[in-house]
């Protein structure tokens, strides 16, 4: 099905289950340990154990590995090191070596994998390994490498031919002529993704073709770069992926335990199962890269933004992507005159990669602070400065309107029930007890991106309905909202609708990244029962396009037949791909929101605690309530990590990550965070995809951070442009106690 | 968090107590002594449902309780456990029989990715023990009185329990349903 017309009325707006708070279908088998994830698997058989060692220098070559110990080593049966292969093709969109060869680009790159019959044998053999090791200098601290740092042009926006800065008018003379200016550098640290479950691949070899669980956001990414990897045809590679345990970018690629899996597999002749422990995770896999934006502001005293210019720099190894920080900038808010654009500088540092809001997140961070202090020096209320620069077309191509934009309705229907209309303008004005207390608030957006996804959909003899894709669920709530998909489509319930998910052996879908999953996976689940209602009418001889489906009958007129009775007479099966034509570039997809934070910052110890959040959110129509809810407050949450107390620490001498595991890479726990209030606007995007559904599960992290950041200024008076926003920082720029 | 119990010394005149009882049933302690009570559990019994989020204690999803006690079973020996009685998820209610806390989680969507929760389960049962044992926490205000449970203590007492999808909110509301607000 090409979608490339704006979506008429169709059977998903009867809203009988679609659109309705449903409870997820997997969650029974959550709640119970039930549901396996790749390293819990049983099929392949019992595997033998692998355990990763990660190089102990961050630049240079290993001269040599000896291996002898670790093979003498009680139950080893195997040592397999980078020195054993040429250097394996990455993933696309990757620059980190996976494995194979003797350069060193980073800490903890894996260096060998140590395979044995039970896994406390393969860890102690593990540390049995000697490197001898020749370490090079490297490059391990972004400011310094800015001078020699290169463009990165916005091409996901702008494609191939995208400019190293995108400007509109003219920037320099707007802010010299302004009556207001704000000129302010702001840095957001490194950050990891820290999902739950640690990379876990299993892989089992029958002849030439491998079959591998693992934990991974793209199976049909992970088809993509397998086989490249391991230099074997791609339909010798199934990949399994029913169960994610957590992902947020880190597992959109590959990484090196699929390889070493498949690789001591082939080379044992038996199932291997390898997983990162925690500790080398946050060095040998991915992060968010650290960035230094520079913010420009212009207006004048009417409060109306004349120019806006949002230069940043983030680092990466050679070859690898920017974090785009900026982009968001270009579509936020209206002004005449724009510059905005990033460039990268090259670190050897381990791999930056796409992270949860991948640029909107941290590029907010800086954005909606800078707003927050010009409103302050306009003597404006921050969400009136924010709406009366609202903008209903993108500034960049005037001509080209946003689908769907109600920024401004967020920020109204927020204040009206956080209680903004309460917040003190004066810093530091608010006083209960100990707590200096602040509100702050700010703008979120993100886009909606378009992706082809395929879906089959069986009416099995039993009557039951099964949704089988490649597609994931790593928390979003996939299978829940696929089986409303195609309950509402077939007019049954979704305790109807079985769904398989995750295999490659199925259709290939978009996959679970960059909140384009929900949209694009339902759009095609959509086109498959589309099909399926056809192959029915035609069974029964009914004219497809007048068959309405209700309450598991078909009906045609006066003609009724029950679903049951369709499907005894041998199964059925509709399968399709959803396709987008140009609607996503004649007109801009994004979805908007408004987030308040209020904070109270202990007037002795500069202590933040987070007292209160509300999100508003404007993200096309709400497949499921339940579940859409839950990715906004997981995104809050992760806003309250990103403001307060997440940053991988950097060993500026040594080139590494210090605090890589769950002690000392701090994310939010229960105590930080308080209850989390959602409000979903209802504004079905009929030019997004033929549900109507755009995405939102990233959507709620953007802006959560700044929000507090400027509930943290109300409360206190400090400014704090660098994050993550510490008490240290706070301490001695408080407020004297004798003024309170 | 509190250490279980060692092994109570067996009674005189009867055999010396050689299992490791785990929701039920009497299992032989793994013959390396290496192994930790989770990979016991998730390796040798096949019990995966209790997880492995870091291998050190920091995470809380391997949470289970072992005569009744949470504790982190990867910081723990399973050859320490000979005599002990471990509950894990599996334990508490099966997909279609959902103990009432594992309904509250469902009806509350107090997960996403799944992989905390089942830590996060035995953690709530672990913690509202403690608190009818009267032991208090960090934000216990007045230590004499009787122990209620509020969403403050709960919040302070689930806090070695990490979920990154941040479904916290979600999960103290399950949590207020189970234990019938106000205790």
């Amino acid at each position: 099905m090409r979608f490339d017309e704006p979506a008429l009325r169709n059977p998903i707006d009867d809203l009988t289950v679609f659109g309705r708070p449903v409870a997820r279908i997997e969650g029974p088998l959550k709640v119970t340990g039930a549901a396996r994830y790749a390293y819990e698997r049983t099929e392949l058989g019992k595997a033998a154990y692998g355990v990763v060692v990660g190089a102990a220098i961050p630049k240079g070559r290993i001269r040599a590995i000896d291996r002898t110990a670790a093979l003498a080593s009680p139950g080893v049966l195997g040592v397999i090191t980078t020195l054993d292969h040429d250097r394996l093709p990455t993933a696309d969109m990757c620059a980190a070596t996976l494995f194979g060869g003797d350069v060193i680009q980073h800490h903890h790159q894996a260096m060998a994998v140590v395979v044995a019959d039970t896994f406390e044998q393969a860890r102690a053999a593990s540390r049995l390994l000697s490197v001898t090791y020749e370490r090079a200098e490297g490059r391990f601290v972004l400011a310094d490498e800015e001078p020699r740092a290169e463009a990165a042009p916005d091409t996901e926006n702008g494609g191939p031919d995208a400019p190293d800065i995108d400007v509109v008018g003219d920037f320099e003379a707007a802010f010299r002529a302004a009556l207001v200016r704000l000129e302010q550098t702001y840095t957001t640290p490194y950050e990891s993704p820290a999902m739950m479950e640690p990379h876990a691949s299993m892989a089992a070899w029958q002849g030439d073709h491998v079959t591998i669980w693992t934990s991974n956001q793209m199976v049909n990414w992970a088809v993509r770069d397998i086989p490249r990897a391991l230099g074997i045809p791609a339909e010798n590679v199934r990949v399994l992926s029913p169960y994610v345990g957590g992902g947020f970018g880190a597992k959109l690629f590959i990484r090196c335990d699929v390889v070493l899996a498949a690789l001591a597999a082939r080379a044992l002749g038996r199932p291997v199962k390898v997983t990162l422990h925690r500790p080398v995770i946050f060095n040998n896999t991915s992060h968010r890269s650290a960035t230094i934006q520079r913010i420009r502001l212009a207006a004048g005293s009417d409060g109306k933004l004349t120019g806006i210019s949002h230069r940043g720099l983030s680092g990466n190894l050679p070859g690898g992507l920017a974090e785009m920080a900026t982009s968001q900038t270009k579509l936020l808010y209206a002004a005449p005159n724009r510059e905005i654009g990033m460039r990268m500088a090259t670190l050897d540092l381990p791999e930056s990669n796409f992270m949860r809001a991948p640029g909107e997140a941290p590029g907010l961070m800086a954005l909606e602070v800078a707003m927050d202090e010009m409103a302050e020096k306009l003597a404006m209320d921050p969400i009136a400065f924010r709406i009366l620069n609202d903008t209903p077309v993108d500034p960049h191509v005037p001509n080209r309107r946003f689908s769907e934009r109600h920024l401004a309705e967020c920020l109204r229907v927020g204040a009206e029930r956080f209680g903004w209309s309460a917040r003190q303008a004066r810093p530091a004005g608010v006083r209960d007890g100990r707590w200096l207390v602040g509100m702050g608030v700010a703008s979120a957006i993100r886009n909606a991106i378009p992706m082809s996804s395929g879906a089959r959909v069986r009416l099995e003899r039993s009557g039951r309905l099964t949704v089988e894709t490649d597609m994931t669920d790593i928390g979003t709530g996939t299978y829940t909202i696929l089986a409303q998909t195609a309950a509402e489509m077939l007019g049954v319930t979704p305790a109807d609708v079985g769904v398989t998910l995750g295999d490659s052996n199925l259709p290939r879908a978009a996959g679970s990244g960059g909140q384009w999953g929900a949209a694009n996976a339902t759009g095609g689940v959509f086109a498959a029962c589309v099909k399926l209602r056809e192959a029915i009418a035609a069974r029964l001889g009914f004219p497809a396009a007048q068959c309405t489906f209700a309450d598991h009958h078909v009906r045609s007129g006066n003609d009724t037949t029950s679903l049951a009775e369709v499907a005894q007479r041998g199964e059925l099966i509709g399968e399709d791909l959803i396709e987008f034509g140009d609607l996503g570039k004649r007109f801009q997809q994004s979805t908007f929101g408004a987030q308040f934070a209020e904070v109270g910052v202990d007037a002795f110890t500069g202590e933040i605690r987070v007292r209160r959040m509300l999100a508003v959110c404007d993200a096309g129509r709400i497949i499921n309530p339940v579940t859409a809810r839950s990715q906004v407050i997981g995104g809050m949450t992760m806003g309250i990590g990103a403001a307060l107390m997440e940053d991988l620490g950097l060993d500026a001498k040594r080139g590494f990550f210090v605090n890589h595991d769950m002690a000392g890479y701090e994310v939010p726990v229960h105590a930080d965070v308080p209850h989390l209030d959602v409000v979903l606007l209802d504004h079905p995007d009929a030019l997004a995809s033929p549900t109507k559904a755009k995405g939102i599960g990233e959507l709620g992290m953007c802006g959560a951070a700044p929000a507090i950041a400027n509930a943290v200024y109300n409360a206190t008076g400090v400014r704090i442009r660098n994050y993550p926003i510490t008490l240290d920082k706070l301490l001695h720029e408080l407020p004297p106690l004798s003024a309170l | 968090m509190p250490q279980s119990n060692m092994n109570p010394p067996a009674a005189s005149g009867m055999t010396p107590v050689r299992f490791i009882t785990v929701n039920g049933e009497q299992h032989s302690p793994p013959e390396d002594p290496r192994t930790t009570l989770l990979d016991f559990l998730r390796e040798q019994l096949d019990l995966t449902g209790t997880k492995k989020g870091c291998d050190q204690g920091q995470c809380g999803a391997c949470t289970v309780l072992v005569n009744g006690t949470r504790i982190n079973a990867c910081l723990t020996l399973a050859i320490m456990h000979v005599g002990d009685e471990v509950t894990t998820v599996e334990g508490l209610g099966k997909p279609d029989a959902l103990h009432p806390l594992q309904r509250a989680f469902v009806t509350h969507d107090g997960y996403q990715c799944g992989y905390c929760t089942p830590g996060q389960i035995c953690s709530v049962i672990g913690a509202l023990a403690e608190i009818d044992r009267g032991v208090p926490s960090h934000v216990t205000g007045d230590l004499s009185a009787p122990m209620i449970t509020t969403r403050l203590e709960m919040r302070e007492r689930m806090s070695g329990n990490i979920c990154r999808c941040g479904a916290y909110s979600n999960i103290q509301d399950a949590i207020a349903e189970f234990v019938g607000e106000p205790r």
